[in-house]
């Protein structure tokens, strides 16, 4: 395979395949696709977070001009939406998520029944004239009240709503490290609920196919094939009537990679009336009624030597899954990463963690970007931080004394770390502060009263997990491995599927990338296909960062193949052995002669319209197909992040001064895209950690139902972003990429707050729970605390 | 008949102006401009993200200045030149302008939901204020939410399409002056 | 989040909307730039059974000054175009009004939303409102019965509640003394929001001496409120700190998830101290 580096496309960035269409409103997404007959279903939600449903009366919805059918539960008599771990009872309680609420609701918000209606504003007129009369059972809405004892139980078969509670790790003699250390730290952490806010809501176009027998259901999804599998065993139907088809997708951030019911019940309502039955999700219901994330509590503590090196961590996760267990992860979600992950970029010898997740009347949640991550690096840094105070040490000093050096690295929670850049990124990360003059500018506002913070997270971040890195987890259904086909048409352009599902990644430029190299063609020649279950064999879709690492490798793989391929039908035409020819450009050389050249479509011509010129083990025709899958622990990404906060204590508004992100993903296939995962992450992270919440009052009822309540920050919020790229290639990836798509998510909170605690430093305030608000800083900023100090 | 209006519904006889083609619309008073726009002109560039006002991805330009499409019915739009990000690319070659040009160039787009609002939003703004500095950019461009990209590339997208028009205006005018 | 069904009627003038809306009665609604009222229609928070359209009313959209130094402003003149007028047609001594602007929502709302319609809407956080109040605005309404001036004083009843009669349209608003040195800020987590707290001050002043001046707050009351007990630190010649002290002291602002009433309280010190020192700058 013949290339020279400036031929190379991968590490460049290239101009995106996926911006003209986009740029130009040629997109295509599931609200833009209009069926013929098309009907529209809104959904009866409930009113009330806790109750037994006595009474559902929609004679009158029927009534309502414009609607055609309304449905319950009962009308529909659907199979229940079940998410499992291989552990047993005392570790998780499987729970299962009906499509529609039968005889109980869970959550304000929750579907009851589906209204069918000529068209969206009649629908929302039928929602109106329906009448659900409930019997109001006591509110779970906290995650203390639901441990609380006598607790009511949101499902009677999980004792103390406990759904998960694992105790993966625990050293034995860490009582006695703790005992006998010279410097022993805690921090309790309270992170608040938040929405991961694709900003194009969810919906789905569900149609049947009687042709085909088949039912056609297009839905914005991060993983079309576990769509499938749950569609079909909740219409009883196989997998192959269900086919699952994703147009452009309008961000997911995690939210979208868990199944939804309404995308089931608007397919049970076309099927039912044998009409395409199209859904979206209006702002209000995906605030209030989709996916929910984050909302953790910690209580934490390490204990460092005199030197200020970490001799154990022992943590205690309790996570507020809401009402229900999302398919495929469940509610261990964010419990089991937090409990396998904690111990981080850092050399901890001793480790105890205890995780659990909670049920309560509140939207369930699904992964989003980081998954806990964001929320322990947050603990631990937050712990470095304590640690380095008490020791008179600096914090970034700290922090070198304890990351891992010596790779590979097998750390206390049984994983082994592959070669990074822990050191190096948090040097450079200080340094660029440094020669930027925070520092001076810092020391200079301080003696004049005015409150400026430096801010550090340190963090590593597990990607490309394979199958036996999912099994770790005890999932009942394990992803990790994925399939990729290349093929090549007889003008020689080629077509490439991935089991992933790109929703702003850039899959379409990225995987065309490393499928140009290695043929040597063209990219314009190559086509990607993803999200469409008959034409893509299987997959597991797009999370956890996986898409380029094990997705980009069965793409690499499934090519080069087909670049084999080529050079064995070439090598068959000149009789030489296929080590005697190489893809240059979009032909097939002959080493020994170097003019003696045929281009690919004259060999794909030959492999499908002159097959009898094929040599017998050469089958027709120009496909590849190739799996990627890894039985190591995943690759390490990991970054360093500094920001500069000013305090207003005029407001107590935290202005975010300055931000530096140092990350090492190792080969960057495309470093303006890189750049921009790290951007927009950093800018939820940042959300996370300032602005948005959603609470519950005490019936129940979620605060924020529309932005005005919650807090999407804006240009003005978020700062420009230094970003400095380190590169430590991955040994068994394809292309040596490590997974960007979490890191910039995961670094900033812990970052933005440490910095946030820098600026309150003179006050003796700490504030450990996110998001910090301004009345917030502002109390502290005016704390009894800070008014004696001199 | 799919997504027109509710049976209950008075219908009324619109006629729009939009990207330059006037359309004739029959459709109850209550449907958004967004909404008609979207799903009866099938014009589906404009998207939908809050039907609120906040988010921004309804932008569409209402004689020549930036409006929420979903804070307007359609039947106040008529009589007023409406422009969507479809009047952007050059309508025969497709070819992108140069507002369009700058958004790919910075990688202003991620997933391309907020992007044809920002496009309008922009396209308004650069042509009231051409000489508009980078901050208040930032600050126009404060009006819509993106949640991909961090806003940095969005800004710097329109700072550059605006530094370059400037620059060939002040070519044009050197050159009118040298002749 | 579609409204609910509606009537719509297309106003041709100014007394056939009042016609209109006395023919229709309470079931009505007013609709002008509608960046208030379309978002509450689409959460079907408001349903009113019909709207009347004013927006077409060109003799609305007017803004000048008039032979007494005053600014009149006709209702359906948008936020941008008072942002975007030259100076000599906002008159001198009205610069608080433009600058102002900037405050209101984003662009996209400021080219479609009016002076009249945020006074009819009555938003206890609203510039246009507060404005009103600090300078004395007189509002003008017009209904087939007649045409009246109401005081900003008298205007303002409560959350979303103003002095206009279901008949009544506004149809000016006349702000009838320049206003040198004065200055509106306010403080919202985020960029454009409602604000948590406003604060707009208008000062007497010769040079640097103060001697006098006018104190309202938004956000802290149903409506915006003047505060004469910080007014009467300006008149005795006392420094901003304290007539910021002053004003925190004297009004009871309410709690919600935007800040408790003690966070507003500090919030009003540090606006109402920020607008004076902007005040006086002008």
């Amino acid at each position: 395979m013949k290339s020279t580096t400036q031929d190379r496309l991968v590490g460049r960035s290239v101009a995106r395949r996926e911006d003209p269409r986009l740029l130009t409103g040629n997109g295509r997404f599931v609200d833009d696709i209009e069926l013929p007959g098309m009907l529209h279903a809104q959904f009866v939600r409930s009113t009330v977070a806790h109750g037994l449903i006595t009474d559902i009366d929609l004679t009158h919805v029927r009534r309502v001009p414009g609607v055609v059918a309304a449905f319950t539960a009962s009308d529909l008599g659907l199979g229940d939406i079940t998410a499992q771990l291989d552990r047993p009872l005392s570790e998780f309680v499987p729970t299962a998520m009906p499509v529609l609420a039968r005889d109980r609701v869970r959550y304000a918000g929750e579907p009851v029944a589906v209204v069918v209606a000529r068209d969206p504003y009649a629908a929302e007129d039928g929602l109106e004239a329906a009448k659900v009369t409930y019997a109001s059972l006591p509110p779970v809405t906290s995650e203390e009240q639901a441990l609380a004892p006598g607790a009511a139980l949101v499902h009677e078969e999980a004792a103390h709503n406990t759904l998960v509670d694992v105790s993966l790790f625990a050293t034995e003699g860490i009582d006695g490290i703790f005992d006998k250390a010279p410097c022993v730290v805690h921090v309790e952490t309270r992170t608040g609920r938040q929405n991961a806010l694709p900003l194009e809501t969810r919906g789905a176009v569900a149609q049947w196919d009687a042709r085909e027998d088949q039912l056609v259901l297009h839905t914005c999804t991060q993983i079309p094939h576990q769509v499938r599998t749950v569609a079909a065993r909740c219409l009883g139907l196989d997998e192959r009537a269900v086919r699952v088809i994703v147009p452009d997708m309008g961000g997911g951030f995690g939210l979208k990679c868990v199944v939804g019911r309404e995308e089931i019940a608007a397919a049970a309502a076309a099927l039912r009336l044998r009409r395409p039955v199209k859904w979206i999700e209006d702002r209000k219901d995906a605030l209030t009624a989709s996916f929910l994330a984050r909302e953790q509590h910690y209580t934490a503590r390490a204990a460092f030597d005199a030197d200020g090196r970490i001799l154990g961590l022992d943590a205690d996760v309790v996570c507020d899954m809401g009402a229900y267990s999302c398919y495929p992860f469940t509610a261990g979600i964010e419990p089991l990463m937090a409990s396998a992950e904690m111990p981080g970029p850092y050399k901890v010898p001793a480790y105890r963690v205890r995780g659990r997740a909670v049920a309560t009347n509140k939207a369930p949640t699904a992964p989003y970007r980081g998954v806990s991550r964001p929320q322990y690096v947050m603990v631990v840094e937050r712990l470095m931080e304590r640690a380095a105070r008490e020791l008179d040490l600096d914090p970034v000093e700290i922090r070198r004394r304890n990351v891992i050096t010596a790779f590979p690295y097998t750390g206390v929670n049984n994983v082994t770390y592959d070669p990074g850049s822990y050191l190096e990124s948090l040097n450079l990360c200080e340094q660029t502060l440094k020669e930027a003059g925070w520092y001076d500018q810092q020391a200079a506002a301080w003696a004049g009263g005015r409150h400026i913070g430096i801010g550090y997270s340190c963090f590593s971040e597990r990607t490309g997990y394979g199958s036996a890195a999912f099994a770790a987890r005890k999932m009942e259904v394990v992803p990790g491995f994925d399939l990729s086909e290349v093929r090549m048409d007889t003008s020689g352009a080629v077509t490439v599927t991935t089991g992933t599902m790109s929703h702003g990644q850039s899959h379409e430029t990225t995987m065309a990338q490393i499928v140009a190299d290695t043929l040597g063609v063209d990219i314009a020649k190559v086509k990607l296909h993803q999200g469409d279950t008959d034409r893509i064999t299987y997959g597991w879709g797009t999370f956890a960062s996986r898409s380029i690492t094990v997705g980009g490798s069965a793409v690499r793989r499934a090519a080069a193949k087909l670049g084999d391929k080529l050079r064995a039908i070439a090598a068959a035409q000149w009789g030489v052995p296929p080590e005697g020819v190489e893809l240059d450009r979009g032909r097939v050389r002959l080493r020994a002669e170097p003019e003696a050249e045929l281009s690919y479509a004259h060999l794909a011509g030959i492999a499908h319209l002159k097959s009898h010129l094929l040599p017998k083990d050469i089958e027709p025709g120009l496909t590849a197909t190739a799996a990627f899958d890894t039985d190591t622990d995943g690759t390490f990404s990991n970054a360093t992040h500094g920001v500069v906060v000013e305090l207003h204590q005029g407001t107590g508004q935290v202005e975010i001064l300055a931000y530096v992100c140092v990350e090492d993903c190792g080969v960057a296939i495309h470093p303006q895209v890189v750049e921009g995962q790290c951007r927009g992450g950093i800018a939820q992270g940042i959300a996370g950690a300032l602005f948005e919440q959603i609470t519950y009052d005490a019936q129940g009822e979620p605060s924020a139902t529309s932005f005005m309540d919650y807090k999407v920050p804006t240009a003005h919020e978020i700062p420009d972003v230094t970003i400095h790229h380190l590169e430590t290639p991955c040994a068994f990836t394809e292309t040596g990429a490590k997974g960007a798509g979490e890191g910039g998510t995961i670094g900033a909170p812990a970052a933005v707050l440490n910095a946030v605690n820098d600026a309150l430093r003179a006050t003796g305030t700490e504030l450990d729970n996110t998001p910090v608000t301004p009345e917030t800083v502002h109390r502290a900023l005016t704390s009894p605390v800070l008014e004696q100090t001199p | 008949m799919n997504d027109t209006g509710g049976m209950g519904d008075d219908v009324q006889l619109l006629t729009l102006d939009v990207n330059g083609t006037s359309y004739e619309v029959i459709t109850p008073p209550r449907r958004t401009l967004v909404d008609v726009l979207r799903h009866d002109l099938r014009l589906t560039g404009t998207h939908v993200g809050c039907e609120h006002g906040i988010c921004g991805a309804c932008t569409v330009l209402v004689d020549g200045l930036p409006v929420r499409a979903c804070l307007m019915f359609a039947a106040q739009a008529e009589g007023a030149r409406i422009s969507t990000v479809e009047s952007l690319a050059d309508p025969g070659s497709g070819e992108l302008d140069d507002l369009q040009r700058a958004f790919t160039e910075n990688h202003g787009l991620q997933c391309g939901f907020c992007t044809p609002g920002f496009l309008m939003l922009a396209q308004g703004f650069l042509a009231e204020r051409p000489e508009a500095t980078k901050e208040e950019i930032r600050e126009v461009v404060a009006a819509n939410l993106c949640r991909c990209t961090g806003y940095q590339t969005i800004v710097e997208a329109i700072d550059a399409c605006a530094t370059a028009r400037r620059a060939q205006r002040a070519a044009g005018t050197e050159e009118t002056s040298c002749n | 989040m579609k409204p609910a069904p509606f009537r719509y009627h297309r106003a041709r003038d100014v007394e056939d909307a009042t016609a209109l809306l006395a023919e229709l009665g309470d079931e009505a609604k007013v609709i002008a730039g509608g960046q208030s009222l379309v978002a509450m229609m689409n959460f079907r928070l408001a349903r009113p059974a019909h709207l009347v359209d004013i927006g077409g009313l060109r003799e609305l959209d007017h803004l000048g000054t008039d032979a007494g130094g005053g600014l009149r402003i006709g209702a359906l003149t948008t936020h941008h175009t008072v942002e975007t007028a030259p100076p000599q047609q906002l008159g001198a001594g009205f610069d608080i009004i433009r600058a102002a602007m900037a405050w209101i929502g984003h662009l996209p709302i400021r080219t479609r939303g009016t002076a009249g319609g945020s006074m009819a809407h009555g938003d206890a956080t609203a510039e246009w409102c507060l404005l009103a109040v600090l300078l004395d605005a007189e509002l003008v309404a017009r209904s087939p019965r007649g045409q009246r001036r109401v005081p900003a004083r008298e205007f303002f009843f409560g959350y979303y509640t103003t002095a206009l009669d279901p008949d009544e349209i506004l149809v000016e608003i006349v702000f009838p003394h320049p206003a040198p040195h004065a200055a509106l800020t306010e403080f919202a987590e985020r960029r454009g929001d409602f604000a948590v707290v406003s604060a707009a001050v208008s000062l007497e002043a010769e040079g640097r001496a103060v001697h006098g001046g006018r104190v309202a707050l938004g956000g802290v009351a149903a409506m915006p409120v003047r505060v004469p007990e910080a007014e009467a630190v300006l008149a005795a010649g006392g420094s901003f700190r304290d007539c910021a002290e002053a004003a925190a002291a004297a009004v009871d602002p309410p709690g919600d998830a935007n800040g408790s009433p003690h966070y507003r309280k500090h919030l009003i010190r540090t606006l109402v101290e920020r607008a004076c020192e902007e005040a006086m700058s002008r």
